[in-house]
């Protein structure tokens, strides 16, 4: 198989797991917005991690980026597919932000709150699943856009 | 075409995920909860049966449905008997048991709120529940646990374990749970500011002095 073919199938790969992550962080940001993380629906450790301090930058819900980022990585993802490959670079610059995010996240719900939410859990599969596909992609020569 | 094809597929998903995202919200946005004017707790000479902190004859009422063994409903707990505290004699905070199905332990602790009640100590074992919650919560018999409340809080502990299984204080939890669901109530916390049901967004001691200032500046129901 081609170096050009894999790459396409990577990044089509890509594409589909970021459509996981961003129905996911788009439920989360449904959650936040109409106060059902505020209310006794679900589990305790939900409530624990998805009601805490952690999981707001001032009034924007955490879960709102994580839907831009993986909205980010979706779209680059498609172009790098299409041949786009200068977008390639922004793909891993934008899984890159997204791991380190992950890694601080899984810290806070580990050391911090000591509660897990099961939505976060798959967020952060989603995000090494990326980083993984990230760090394998072959190399590009063909250019679509240079 | 094939140029375009990204652009198309990013702008169809970038829709369909708004799309989705405000049908959603649609969906789970609470819907705006009242208690009906017959349905209001009187404001003096109300039912004996009712649990109600602060005077009878204050203009405020703060209903809240909880649940014991909802951690919400516990971080609540603390900034709703502050705030009673220092809006009295304005505020008076009524509790209604809710207890939800997926906590184990909620409707026991519930029956053994209204057995202390029984002893005319509902409120401190209201507060005692809530603070001690994350022990309970995890425990598998929590009946022990109870039983050590009630000695704790100097009750009738023989007494006590006989109330807890009495028809008396099942159906004053069934009342207000039934009471609850008849006003649409769905989870919990639940809090009603006069006869309006606070947002979600706002159960939390900012939130919540807000709305109590902000009721104090409306005039009174007629």
């Amino acid at each position: 198989m081609s170096g050009s073919r894999t790459r396409i199938i990577f990044y089509t790969v890509a594409a589909a797991i970021s459509l996981a992550g961003l129905a996911d962080a788009t439920y989360l940001t449904v959650m936040y917005l109409s106060g059902e993380t505020a209310v006794c629906g679900g589990s305790a450790s939900c409530f624990q991690v998805l009601g805490s301090a952690y999981s707001r930058i001032g009034r924007i819900p955490v879960a709102a980026l994580g839907a831009l980022a993986y909205f980010g990585a979706f779209s680059f993802a498609t172009f790098a597919a299409f041949g786009y490959t200068r977008v390639r670079m922004f793909f891993a610059l934008i899984v890159c932000a997204m791991f380190a995010t992950t890694l601080w996240l899984l810290y806070v719900q580990a050391f911090l709150l000591h509660a897990f939410c099961r939505y976060c859990l798959f967020s952060a599969a989603v995000t090494f699943l990326l980083a993984g596909i990230a760090v394998a992609v072959p190399p590009s020569h063909q250019t679509m856009d240079s | 075409m094939k140029r375009y094809l990204p652009f198309i597929i990013v702008v169809v998903v970038a829709s369909v995920t708004l799309a989705i995202g405000t049908v959603l919200y649609r969906a789970k946005r609470p819907a705006v909860l009242t208690i009906p004017k017959s349905a209001l707790v009187p404001g003096s000479g109300a039912a004996d049966s009712m649990h109600i902190r602060g005077p009878a004859s204050a203009p405020l009422t703060l209903e809240e449905f909880g649940d014991f063994q909802c951690p919400p409903c516990g971080k609540l707990s603390d900034p709703i008997n502050q705030l009673e505290r220092e809006y009295r004699p304005q505020l008076r905070v009524i509790f209604r048991h809710f207890p939800l199905p997926i906590h184990a332990h909620a409707r026991e602790a519930a029956l053994a709120s209204e057995a202390a009640g029984l002893q005319g100590r509902f409120w401190e074992m209201h507060d005692l529940l809530y603070r001690e919650q994350s022990v309970w919560s995890e425990a598998g018999d929590v009946g022990p646990l109870f039983n050590s409340y009630a000695g704790i809080l100097g009750l009738n502990v023989d007494r006590f374990k006989k109330d807890m299984e009495s028809e008396q204080v099942e159906e004053h939890v069934a009342s207000d749970q039934k009471h609850g669901a008849a006003l649409g109530v769905r989870n919990t916390p639940t809090v009603f500011l006069n006869d309006r049901a606070l947002a979600p967004t706002s159960l939390n001691p900012t939130g919540l002095r807000a709305a109590i200032d902000a009721a104090m500046k409306t005039p009174p129901h007629t």
